[in-house]
This record gives structure tokens, sequence and C-alpha cells, in this order.
């Protein structure tokens, strides 16, 4: 297990060096100077030269690399060209919405989702079973913003139930939380029912034919108890395969989501960054969403060797 | 063997994966939502392939003295902020869907299709290629892709490769599988006893597995294509404004949601339509082609 | 499945109201932050090295200035009052008792003379000061003595003036900072304290009561008078676009709003909880540039058959729709300043002709060359003038392609002197607070300096230079006068620019603030809040 463990991470290394080198050559050899974004509307070309050479940006680009390389082996990721704020502050000041966001509609994607799927394995064929299915693709296909807009006309512009925009953090109180969150994790969490839903479903049918559930049930043990506490525990292991392929999915839904409500989150830090060339920031925060994935692909793996005791490292 | 048999063979698979297919959709009664899905489709296509006669004005003329008006004889789903008519900009932005979708599916899978190959024929490509693969995909795509269409520029074709590069992985990494596991079939190895040549093999013997799989993925590459354009329109780093795209009537939509709400649902609403015929067909070439996967996605 | 909807349905109404209730107490404890929506976020922090206007004026609420512009846009004393020898080459600055930065240290003079060369060495106006003076110096802790070697007659006005870059006072060991480095740390001496620690770049931003800040005692007017604070906090933050902020506005969330689309005045009208007004009452110029050094506009006669092409009365409607908040004005200087020409001058540029354009063209000898013209596609205030302006040159007969991408885009864009395929640009449009182009030293598109010291465009004018520098040296309002009328001939003739027209863009606050006044900046100053 632990010599296993190792040697995912000595794999991650040269992963994470090719998305280090990728980002890096993608953004120095495009077109784009973020000395004219900082200078703004006045700047005359001798001043944007003098600000270039300020940020070192005239210097060579393998030089500009290894510089950048090296601070990162000292955990440094660098300010950004425009606010001048340590990479990592910015993020940490992101962090909490994006986290906050992403944890409540999972929540709301397991609480929806898992007896949707149970449901429909269950009464497998039926009309509930092709309701459940179709409404899934549904779910999957709409954009993430049109549901969001959807969510926002019924429940705050019509109903006035709930605010339009915006994010308070837990700390100001459960009420306000809860108040701004709601809706853009129920949108967030649109793309993942769907594909939970399904998941769950697929692999309780496979589960539901074992021979372990057919004794529990001549056993006569309770409907719900085989469903639940047999048949689910073991279909665990593909539903969280989904959460962890599904990590692209999920940034791009955070991305978009955090849009819509304006959220000031991590999703909405990037694309800023992006538009203003603000390169410390976007190889910083491509570079930790790398990482991030690469890890919780390593944890997913092992969390089968917990949840199925047939697998083995 | 000519350059004709060989294209040939590869647009219609050996080995009945394209037969299956056919007679799930022509013999065995498919589903009545297979073919809802289908007709939808086959109308915005039409709606595409006919957006000069369907568009009652040019889509990119102006008119400001005509901004944001509401449904009339004359403009049937009303103008946008700059005096557009609504209904044509919707016509022609299907096209502009469409061509993404196709693209990207043809062009990941020129791009992986070799590449998986490769990967799964040489041992010394594999290490390296799979390496690089795993560093792309280990990129989320919606980052990668924003970052290319706004540090180049916004047009067509951009937004395309933006797309595309994200999704290539995926394709190596299925053709990859495959090849591995034809690999051990008995008439592969006889092959290879044989001597026939690495190109030949790979051509008859090794990517004919990887067509139905790929058909599959296709459908739902095609899908994800369409809904990334959108949203990449959505988040200022797509096509730009003089072509129309259902992404950026939506985008351009936004500011006025709360006045005229129609700015942003009807594109919404044939989006959606179009992703979901595309995911349902997706389904269903699945089911005929995966007779495995039937039983637990019927 | 009806049943379980209906369950739903009641279950999401509970939770409607118990999150009502919790909201409820959230304002209360609110009072005494005004919390703002300004025209773009917050992201640079030094008011130095950047003329975006979000950083302008978040500067004016850390920093203070020597000198303030009052209302009728004249110089006022604000940190210091000043004499001028007889002669008219020595200014003595007295700074006002009790001044202090916000960590604590007092205000001297020496920290003054360091901020003035810092500024001096990046914006243009204090650039043409500093080469007419002999001396900057702090003759005691209390006066800086600035020597001119020869006549400058614009001396209060350049460190008064809020635009381009205003010339903000820091302490010393901040302004010795190099002028192209950024600052990384804001202390200044004005009204409010900027809280460093809440500071989310292009998120929010933090200004709290600075209560060691001595006020004058005049009234406000402009960014002159007292600057007494009467809230505890303000805050900036940021809205992903206006309609969000509107309906923040709305429903109370901000108390604030800037620069509000004029096609969502709607919603506000007849809303008795909410006020606006357009409150820098000069407003904006949009206009157009094009590219010197390209063809096909490196040939005057081409650059003349463009202007006459342009019609400012259609870019204006399509761009702001409602005339109440827009004027054509053939002035370069914008209209409505000391500099224009009073009324009944023709408004040349109210409409293009583009017949006779397309006559100038032929005989300019246009073999079709085109013409790329950038489109900001983010911006809601740019979006609208470049495809009407494309429209206007193509029925003169111009080859126009429209290339659309975001606006920081198009900053980066417009820097490169290269060729269009290489980069570079035809022609792109803009726009300027309106005190940013009102004279010739500060309006950034009548500089010839060529390659290295022109504007965006690099036209090579070594007359309108020799011009500019004989209006610096005139100290006569009159004379001034008739040499800025002589370059705007000038500037017509070689068509440095093409003023597109004016516009006001309208602010919107709650009833509940008191005291929001019109002023060159957005001012929190002054300003009260009352519970709604």
């Amino acid at each position: 297990m632990l010599s296993y463990f190792v040697r995912r991470v000595l794999a991650a290394i040269p992963v994470m060096f090719v998305v280090a080198l990728f980002v890096f050559l993608l953004l120095r050899l495009s077109p784009g100077d973020p000395a004219a974004i900082i200078a703004g509307d006045m700047a005359t070309p001798d001043q944007l030269a003098r600000i270039r050479t300020a940020l070192g940006l005239d210097r060579p680009i393998y030089e500009q690399f290894f510089v950048w390389l090296s601070q990162l082996l000292r955990g440094d990721f660098g300010t950004s060209l425009i606010s001048q704020t340590n990479v990592l502050t910015m993020v940490n000041q992101r962090l909490e919405p994006t986290i906050s966001l992403a944890i409540v509609a999972i929540i709301f994607t397991v609480l929806i989702a898992v007896p949707l799927g149970v449901i429909a394995a269950w009464r497998h064929g039926s009309f509930l079973d092709n309701f459940v299915m179709s409404s899934s693709v549904v779910g999957f296909s709409v954009p993430v913003f049109v549901i969001g807009y959807v969510l926002i006309q019924i429940f705050a512009i019509e109903l006035r139930w709930l605010p339009v925009q915006g994010f308070r953090s837990l700390f100001d109180g459960v009420g306000p939380f809860a108040q701004r969150i709601v809706l853009p994790a129920l949108t967030l969490s649109s793309i993942y029912i769907a594909l939970i839903a399904r998941m769950t479903r697929a692999s309780m049918l496979e589960v539901l034919d074992e021979d372990y559930i057919r004794t529990a049930r001549a056993k006569g043990l309770a409907e719900r108890l085989v469903l639940f506490r047999h048949a689910l525990r073991n279909a665990a292991v593909p539903i969280i395969t989904v959460i962890g392929t599904g990590f692209a999915l999920m940034v791009s839904g955070v991305v978009v989501t955090e849009s819509v409500f304006n959220i000031p989150g991590l999703g909405r830090l990037i694309v800023d960054a992006v538009l203003a060339r603000d390169y410390p920031v976007i190889q910083g925060l491509i570079l930790l969403t790398a990482g991030f994935y690469v890890l919780i692909n390593l944890l997913i793996d092992l969390s089968y060797a917990l949840t199925d005791p047939r697998i083995r490292y | 063997m000519t350059t004709q048999t060989l294209t040939a063979k590869a647009v219609v698979p050996s080995g009945g994966a394209m037969n299956r297919l056919m007679s799930s959709v022509f013999k065995q009664r498919p589903k009545a939502v297979t073919i809802l899905a289908g007709i939808v489709l086959l109308v915005i296509t039409a709606i595409a392939v006919l957006a000069p006669w369907l568009a009652n004005h040019d889509p990119l003329a102006l008119s400001p003295a005509n901004r944001l008006k509401p449904m009339s004889p004359e403009y049937w789903l009303g103008t946008d902020a700059f005096g557009r008519d609504l209904w044509s900009r919707i016509v022609y932005g299907a096209r502009v869907s469409l061509i993404v979708g196709v693209g990207v599916v043809v062009m990941s899978i020129a791009i992986g299709l070799p590449l998986g190959l490769l990967a799964g024929y040489f041992r010394g490509v594999d290490a390296v290629l799979m390496r690089v693969m795993d560093g792309l995909m280990a990129i989320p795509g919606i980052l990668l892709a924003i970052a290319i269409v706004s540090l180049t520029s916004a047009s067509l074709w951009t937004v395309m490769i933006a797309i595309t590069v994200p999704e290539i992985p995926q394709v190596v990494r299925l053709v990859r599988s495959k090849v591995l596991s034809a690999r051990e079939e008995p008439y592969v190895e006889a092959a290879m006893l044989m001597g026939t040549s690495t190109f030949t093999l790979m051509r008859r013997h090794l990517m004919p597995s990887t067509i139905a799989p790929l058909i599959v993925q296709g459908t739902y590459i095609c899908a994800s294509a369409i809904l990334t354009e959108a949203i990449l329109s959505f988040l200022g780093a797509g096509i730009g404004t003089e072509t129309p795209s259902w992404g950026n009537i939506m985008a351009e939509g936004r500011v006025y949601f709360q006045l005229k709400p129609s700015l942003i649902f009807w594109a919404g609403l044939l989006l959606s339509a179009c992703i979901l015929s595309i995911n349902l067909l997706g389904d269903s070439a699945r089911d005929a082609l995966d007779p495995k996967m039937k039983r637990r996605n019927a | 499945m009806t049943i379980e909807v209906r369950s739903i349905r009641r279950w999401a109404a509970c939770g409607a109201v118990a999150f009502a209730l919790g909201s409820a107490s959230f304002v209360a404890s609110a009072q005494e932050t005004i919390r703002a929506v300004m025209d773009s976020p917050l992201r640079m922090l030094d008011p130095v090295i950047t003329t975006s206007h979000v950083t302008r004026n978040h500067a004016y609420m850390v920093f203070d200035t020597l000198l303030g512009m009052d209302i009728n846009d004249k110089p006022a004393p604000q940190m210091a009052d000043w004499t001028v020898s007889n002669d008219g080459l020595i200014y003595r600055f007295t700074l006002r008792e009790g001044l202090k930065w916000h960590d604590g240290t007092p205000v001297t003079a020496a920290d003054c003379v360091a901020s003035l060369k810092r500024w001096a060495a990046r914006d243009a106006g204090g650039q043409m000061l500093m080469d007419n003076t002999k001396s900057l110096t702090a003759a005691d802790a209390r006066t800086i003595e600035l020597t001119l070697a020869k006549p400058f007659g614009h001396v209060l006005e350049m460190i008064a003036k809020p635009s381009g870059i205003a010339a903000f006072m820091m302490p010393a060991r901040l302004a010795s900072t190099a002028p192209d480095t950024a600052l990384s740390e804001m202390v200044g001496s004005g009204p409010f304290r900027f809280v460093a620690d809440e500071f989310q770049p292009g998120v929010k931003a933090v200004y709290a009561k600075f209560a060691d800040y001595v006020p004058r005692k005049e009234a406000p007017s402009g960014t002159g008078g007292g600057k007494q604070v009467l809230v505890d906090r303000v805050e900036f933050v940021a809205m992903s676009d206006a309609q969000t902020a509107m309906n923040a506005l709305l429903s109370g969330d901000i108390d604030f709003f800037e620069q509000v689309p004029t096609d969502l005045l709607p919603l506000l009208e007849g809303n008795e909880e909410i006020r606006h007004q357009a409150l820098n009452a000069l407003g904006y110029q949009t206009m157009g540039r094009m590219n010197f050094l390209l063809p096909p506009f490196d040939n005057p006669a081409i650059r003349r058959a463009a202007l006459t092409a342009i019609g400012q009365a259609d870019v204006l409607a399509a761009m702001v729709g409602n005339p109440d908040y827009y004027q054509t004005c053939s002035e370069m200087y914008g209209c409505g300043t000391a500099l224009a020409e009073g009324e009944g001058k023709d408004d040349v540029m109210a409409s293009g002709d583009q017949a006779k354009a397309k006559a100038m063209l032929d005989a300019a000898g246009y073999d079709g060359t085109p013409v790329t013209l950038l489109q900001a596609t983010d911006v809601p205030v740019l979006t609208a003038q470049p495809v009407v302006v494309a429209e206007q040159l193509r029925k003169a007969g111009f080859n126009v392609q429209l290339l659309p991408m975001d606006w920081q885009s198009i900053v980066a864009r417009r820097a490169n002197q290269g060729p269009v395929d290489k980069g570079g640009w035809n022609f792109f449009i803009t726009n300027w607070i309106v005190q940013e182009v009102w004279n010739p030293i500060v309006n950034p598109m009548l500089n010839g300096g060529g390659r290295e010291k022109a504007w965006f465009g690099w036209p090579t004018d070594a007359e309108i230079d020799a011009m500019r520098a004989e209006y610096a040296a005139a100290t006569d309002p009159a004379a001034q006068r008739e040499i800025a009328r002589r370059i705007h001939e000038h500037a017509m003739d070689t068509v440095s620019y093409v003023p597109l027209g004016q516009f006001r863009l309208v602010s919107a606050w709650s009833a509940g603030l008191d005291g929001v006044r019109p002023a060159q900046v957005p001012e929190f100053w002054g300003v009260s809040k009352r519970a709604p």
C-alpha cells in the first residue's frame, strides 16, 4: 500500500512538469502585453518599455521559465503582475466561496441523485426508470448558465424568495450563507445529478443480480434494507469514480456558475487573470488545479481499496 | 490496395459494428425518444443549411433606431441591443454550433486515432506520449480553452482548436486501450507472426476494433463541443459578434436579461435541444454497438 | 409525482422564509458602511503607474493632493495653500498643520517633493512641468518651493488636475519606489485608510475612516474643500455585470452604482428609494484614433476622407440611445470646457458626408488597402461605435474589417507598432473623461512625438509639439486660448483624431445616502448614510 502510494506520487512529478511547461509556453508564445494593461489609457511607448523591464518581461523566455521554476521549487507561486498580490494569497482569498459552492453542490447531488438512481434500478424498465433516465440526459445537455438563469428567473425575480446573486461567508451566519448558496449550488449540481443518477442505477443493476442480494431477499430482508444497505454499498466504487473523472466538468461548472451568480471564487479569478494576461496568476492557478486533479485521482484509487474488499495493492 | 478502399474501410467499419448500428436504428424498432432526437437534429441541421432562406433580415445589419424591440411581424423574435434581428441571428447561429460540433469531432479523431494507435503498438512511444497526455488531461479543459482563445484571437478556427486540444487525450486513451486488448487476440498474434507489415497490421486488424467505440465517443465529443463553445462565448472568450452563434447571442443578451429574457431563452432552448438530441442518439448508438452496456442503460 | 412536486414547493417556501429572517439581522449590522460598485473592479492600487479610472478613484480615498479643483474646475487649496512670486517663477506651497500619514508619522515637505517627482516621471503634464522647472525643494518641514526655469502658465492646474495621473502625495519611503515599479503598500494621508487585509483584487476593496484626518474648514467643492468623513467604512465591491449591480442596488445590497447603462435607467423611473444623476457634468468624450504608421492612414488626405465620412449622431444614437445623455460635439477639447468655442459654432461633425468622402478618397488615390478596426466586445460603452463607424467608412468606399476582441486584448494590441498581419491595427475607439482631453497639455492625442513619445497611433508632428510648448509657456488666458485654437485647427486638418461625440454616464444611489453631489470624481466624503 505504502509503496504503491509512493510510486503514484513519483509518477505525478513528470505530469506536473508537462503541465508547467505547456502552460508557460502557451502564455509566452501568444500575443498579449501585460505592461499595456497595467499602464492604462495614457501610456506612451517608452513608458511601456520601462514597465516591461521592471516586470522582467523583456528577458529571454527560457530564462523566465527557469526563474519561475526555481521559485516554484521554493514553494513561491509569484505575485500578480496587476495587483502586486502574492498568488497564493489571492487563491486563499477566493478559496472559501469556491469550496462552499462545490461542497454544497456535492451534498445536493448525493441527496438527489443516489435515491433517484436506486429507485430507477429497483423499478428497472418501468415508466419511473425511463423518466429518471431521460431527465438525467436533460441534466447534462442543458448548459449550466441556462439552468442558472431559469432558476434566477423563477426563484429570485418572479417569486422573490432568494437573492439574485452574491456570496456571504458561512462565518457571517448560516441564514445569509444558505440564502445565497442554494441557487448556485443547485445550478452546479445539475450536471452531477444526471451523471451520478445514471451511474448509481447502472452499478446497482449489476449488484442486484449478485447471489448475496438474492440470498438477502430470500431471507426476507426488507426491500429498503436490501437496496440501501447491501446493494448501494457495493455500488459505491463507480460512484466515487464519477466524482473523480467529473472533476473537469466540475471546474467548468464552477467557472460558469460563479460568473452567473457573481461569486468571487477561483473560477472568476482565473477568467479575469486570463483576460488581463496576468501570467503568474494563470500559471499558478492552472498548476494548482492540475495538482489537485492528480491528487483527487490518487485518493480515489486509494478509496477503492477501502470500499471494495476485492481490490488489493 | 488503393487509397480508395482504404478510406472506404475507415468510414464503414468492418466487423459488423455499422451493421449492428443500422439494425438497431432501422430493424429493431427504435425507441420513440431516439426517433424524436433524430427529428430534432434533422430540423436543426435543416435550419443551419437553409439559414439564408429562413432569415428575414441580415443577421449583422444594425438598426440603432430599433433596439430591443419585442416580437412583431417584422422582427419575429424581436431585436437585440444593436437592433439586429434575433430570429435571423439564431438561424445563422445554428451553423456555427453544428460546424463546431462536427469540426471538433473530426479534428480530435484525426489527431487522436493515429496517436492512440502508435501508443498502443509501440512501447517506447507509449511511455512518452501517455505522460504528455496525462499532463494535458490534468489541465481542466475549459481553462485550457479559455486561455487558448483569449490569448490568440476569437475566430471560429481558434475556438475549434481550443475545444479540440482537451478532447485529444480522451480519444488517445480510448484508442490505445482498444489496441492493447486487440493485440492479445489470436488472429492479431497470428498476423504478427506471419510478418504482416506494421502499417497493414494497424490498418486491417487494430483500427477496426476502435471504430465502434469511436462512433459512440464521437457523439459525446460533438455534444460537449457545442456546449463548450456556448460556455466560452458566455465567458467572453468565444467567437466575435460578427459571427452569430447561440453562445454569443446569449452572452450579449445577459445584460438585458431582466428587460428581455428572450435574448437568452430562445438560443438556450435550441442549444439544449440540440445537445440533448445528440446525447440521446449517442446512447442509442452505444446500446446498439455494445450489447453488454445495453442491459444496464436501456 | 404531483404530490412530490407539491411537497417540494412547500418545503422550499419554508426555507425561503427562514433565509429571509436570517438576512434581516445582517442588514442591521451594516449601517455605517457604504457599499459601492465602481466602473470596473479594482485590481491595481498604484495610481501613479496606471491611468485606470477606478485606481484613480481609489487613490482619492487613500491619498490627498496638495491642491484640489473646485466644481468650476479652478485650482483650490487642499493639503496646502500657495503663493506665487511677482515674476511668476517661484511657487511656494505651505502644508496645513496637523497632516498625518496613515502610519502616524507627520506629513513633511520632503515627502511631498519626492511624491511630485515620482508623479512627474509618469504623467505627461507633470513631465511638461518638470521640463520647465529649475528646482523643486523642501524649504522647511512645511514649505515646498518650486522654481521655474522659464515661464509656465499651468503649474497650479497640473498639480490640481484630477485626470491623467493626479499628483497624489505619499510618504517619501513609498515615493522613492522606481516610477515603473508598482507600489505594494498603501499609506496616504487621505480621509480614508486602505484596509490592506481585506483587499481582494478584482472583488473587494475596503476603506475605513481615518480618525486623525483634519479636514479643511470650507464646504467640499469638486476635489477641493473639506473632506469630512461621515461613515465608518466604504467598500468598493465588484459585480460581474451591470444587470447584477442594478439588482443589488434595487434590493439594497449596495448603496451606490457609479455607471448605470442608459438601457437600464427605465428600471429606476418612479423608484422613490433610488436617486440618479450624471455626477460628472462634462461627461465623456468618445473618439477614434488612426494609426499614422501604416497605410492607408499614413496619408493625411485619406485621414481627412475618413473624418468626413464619420458622423457623430448615428454613433451616439447606437451607443447611448437616449438623447438626454449625449450631444454631438466637434470640439477636441470637449464641449463646455474653458478652451471650447462657445455656442453658435458650426457642428461640422454631427453628420457624415459619405458621398463627399468617397470623392476625397478617390482623389487621394486610395487603393483598397484594408482598414482593420478593433472592436471591444465586453465593454458596453465601447461595443457600438466601431460597428457604426465601420458602416460609415464602408459607405465611403473604405475596405473595413472589424476585428472583435475583449477590451484587454485591444489594450495590448494597440501598443503594437507592427503591420496588421503581425498584430498591428489601423483604427480603434476609446472613451475619455473630458478632463483628460480638455487642453493641449493633457490631451494625449495631440502629442506629435512619433514612435517613442506619442500616444498609440504615433503621429510625428513637430509643428503641433512646437505649438503645445508655446501654449505651455503662455501665461495670459487670452493668449493661451488663441494658441489652443490654432492647435485645434491644425489637429483637425491633420486628423490627429476623430472626436465621436460627448456623453454622460449616470450614477445611481440609494435614497438613504445624503450628500452625494456632482464632482470630477466619485466622492464618499461628505456623504452620510441613514438606516433605510
